[in-house]
């Protein structure tokens, strides 16, 4: 008999009688809702995130690529990683400067594998969405903009649109039907990486991002 | 049973556990850590209702999946597979790493990179590794240290917790060419950055651990902070995760509650800096991402704990730590003394179901049933009823009815058991009873002043020289 039919078998030897029933996801997150509104959900979102080193930005449709850009050269960046073929990655070189260079993520990483880890200073992926009861911003990457996009360049810029920011993760996969089809990877990401492996001292920049920077995008005609 | 087997492990334990206690810098370095964590759960938990009724919560949602766990596992096979994600069982250590070495030498793997995994460490699968010429790299901060240190995680959560970054510092001007002495923990961490990069990027292999498997999508959840668990999943172009079979929910709905409970009892954390949910390897129009992607399913003794009704709850852990973080016994003598992978409240519960009871029985009298692990335990495990379980089991008679593990009765000596059948009759026949209180009473003055272990720390237990009846009797007249 193979492993897995001798596993399955005493498993299956054994009948458990408590907990049949399938628990109450649902009516806890129901009853533990807060139900708040835009604006209190950016400001919880806001906190969250600030409260683990991470940089946000309000900004608009029109001006959000002058403020990366901006803040950019701010940081001294001299290279900014995009997506192939995006609507922002397209806005964000229309307004390209000289002294920033923006690569698009065009070839499958095993061409150019030595560059990412030591060529790129940062990169801008879009948010799918955010959790604001953590902080968390939904990442699912994409054909156009991969995962190490996330990962490797120092410091990683996101932009959010503040539509798309849910109360809690339970909101935020049910509104979505995730259950329905999962991308290949799904990532929940809140602030930069970090550990506290040495001694409990907190130290930010461990194997990912050093600096997670937000653009935090409203809708046109709305304040911050 | 031999005595030899009998003797060992709790002379190993207490010589350990002696050592740990007399050295007074690591006690303060484990009570200062078990301090920082206990204080940063409670911050994350100022409500008691909201937390009682997610511990309830996530408890029935484990208890469920373990009630329909067989089902659960042959759903995660299926979904993962169609996902592309190949599927291996193991029923031990050995197997597992079999099956690992296998995947590695069909691809012609030299180098494997490692995110934080417990049961690797279980299996011994670096050790094995190495036997068969690959390298096994630890990435997650605290385990690459341990591993520098050529040491055993003593934590779960924070495995290079007994050390001071004086001795990080140390170890790392020793080890790690052209690094010099430094204090600074951001300097430190940025020296292992720079180290494990140049890893991720050269590994042919990257191996895994999982916090949650999910059955309806066929998804596996990595929760953590450095950003090493990313990495070893996604760029090298194999990536093998291994874990426990009980690790499966049925929903990814499941997920939230359980995430919550997870993060804040194990560091106080709202929720780690990645939650990572990986549902299959690289599709054609992909750009990165490993090319295949498999999950190595291990029982190791966990069926024994399934078929126990009152074992079972063992496998509902989420492995957070906490009750290790808020036990006593684990607070001053560490990890490294339990000489299990999993040390304390959890370690002592679940070690006996992988090596057996014969070898492991000393940890389950390591406790004062003082209850702090069963009260923060996220999915409410009865921890101590289990440790009370699980010393009766070790005076069981073997071979009987009564002995339902693997080294059941390894703890029975001739003349305990003598001792304590004596003690039974005495105390359910009042007759006798009577009997022996008037002659300890009388005889007081035979104790002896040497009680064994007893004695070498405290004073003499003797009998009172009236009995409570008697007491009670000059009362009334
Ligand atoms: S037994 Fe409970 S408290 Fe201990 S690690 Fe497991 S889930 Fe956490």
């Amino acid at each position: 008999m193979s492993a897995r039919e001798e596993i399955l078998n005493r498993l299956r030897k054994t009948h458990v009688a408590e907990q049949q029933a399938m628990p109450d996801v649902a009516g806890w997150f129901g009853a533990h809702r807060r139900s708040e509104d835009r604006v209190q959900r950016c400001a919880r979102l806001r906190a969250a995130l600030e409260a683990v080193h991470t940089e946000i930005h309000d900004v608009t449709h029109d001006n959000w690529s002058s403020v990366l850009l901006q803040v950019a050269v701010g940081k001294g960046l001299r290279q900014i990683l995009i997506g192939a073929g995006t609507p922002h990655g397209a806005q964000l070189q229309a307004c390209q400067t000289k002294a920033l260079q923006l690569i698009p993520y065009e070839q499958p990483i095993d061409t150019w594998q030595d560059l990412l880890f030591d060529g790129v200073d940062a990169s801008l992926t879009l948010a799918r969405g955010a959790v604001a009861e953590t902080g968390s911003l939904i990442l699912w990457p994409t054909p156009s903009e991969p995962r190490l996009m996330s990962l490797v360049p120092s410091i990683h810029f996101v932009l959010l649109d503040e539509d798309t920011i849910h109360e809690d993760f339970y909101a935020a996969m049910t509104a979505e039907s995730w259950s329905e089809g999962m991308p290949t990877n799904a990532l929940l990401i809140c602030g930069p990486s970090k550990t506290a492996d040495i001694q409990q001292t907190l130290a930010y920049g461990a194997h990912g991002p050093k600096e997670l920077v937000v653009l935090l995008r409203h809708a046109d005609g709305r304040q911050a | 049973m031999n005595k030899v087997v009998h003797l060992h492990p709790m002379d190993d334990f207490k010589a350990r556990s002696k050592a740990v206690l007399d050295n007074a810098g690591q006690r303060k370095n484990f009570r200062g850590a078990m301090d920082f964590l206990q204080a940063k759960r409670r911050a994350q938990f100022p409500d008691q209702d909201e937390m009682q009724g997610l511990r309830e919560l996530g408890a029935s949602i484990r208890r469920y999946s373990l009630a329909h766990l067989p089902r659960l596992l042959e759903q995660l096979e299926a979904n993962l597979t169609a996902n592309g994600v190949q599927v291996h069982w193991a029923q031990n250590g050995p197997e597992a790493n079999a099956i690992a070495l296998k995947i590695a030498q069909r691809v012609d793997a030299k180098r494997i990179i490692k995110g934080k995994s417990m049961v690797s460490e279980e299996v011994g699968f670096n050790h094995f590794m190495e036997a068969a010429g690959i390298e096994a790299f630890e990435s997650d901060m605290g385990e690459y240290i341990v591993q520098l240190a050529g040491e055993a995680p003593s934590h779960i959560i924070m495995p290079a917790i007994h050390k001071t970054k004086q001795e990080i510092a140390q170890l790392f001007a020793e080890e790690i060419p052209g690094v010099a002495y430094t204090e600074d923990v951001d300097a430190l961490i940025q020296i292992g950055r720079r180290v494990l990069r140049r890893k991720f990027a050269e590994a042919d292999i990257g191996l895994s651990g999982v916090n949650f498997t999910v059955a309806e999508t066929g998804t596996l959840c990595l929760v953590e902070n450095e950003g090493n668990g990313r990495m070893c999943t996604t760029v090298p172009k194999v990536h093998i995760a291994i874990t426990g079979i009980e690790k499966v929910v049925e929903k990814l709905e499941h997920v939230p509650p359980l995430l919550s409970l997870l993060t804040r009892s194990a560091t106080g954390q709202a929720v780690t800096t990645y939650v990572n949910m990986i549902s299959g390897p690289r599709r054609p129009d992909e750009k990165d991402g490993p090319q295949e992607v498999h999950l190595i399913l291990l029982d190791n003794g966990r069926t024994q704990a399934y078929a126990d009704d009152e074992l079972r709850a063992t496998l509902q852990c989420i492995r957070c730590g906490a009750c290790m973080n808020h036990c006593p016994v684990y607070a001053r003598i560490g990890g490294h003394a339990y000489g299990t992978t999993y040390p304390g409240p959890i370690g002592s519960i679940i070690s006996p179901h992988m090596l057996g009871l014969d070898t492991t029985f000393p940890l389950a009298f390591a406790s004062t049933l003082c209850g702090a692990c069963s009260e923060v335990c996220p999915v409410k495990i009865p921890i101590t009823d289990i440790l009370v379980r699980l010393r009766n089991e070790a005076q069981a008679r073997p071979e009987t009815e009564e002995a339902t593990l693997r080294g059941s009765g390894a703890a029975r000596t001739l003349a305990a058991s003598t001792a304590w059948g004596m003690w039974a009759q005495v105390y359910s026949k009042s007759g006798l009873y009577k009997l022996a209180s008037w002659f300890m009473s009388r005889g007081r003055a035979l104790s002896p002043s040497e009680q064994g272990a007893w004695t070498r720390s405290r004073t003499p237990l003797v009998p009172a020289s009236k009995r409570l009846r008697d007491l009670m009797k000059d009362h009334k007249s």
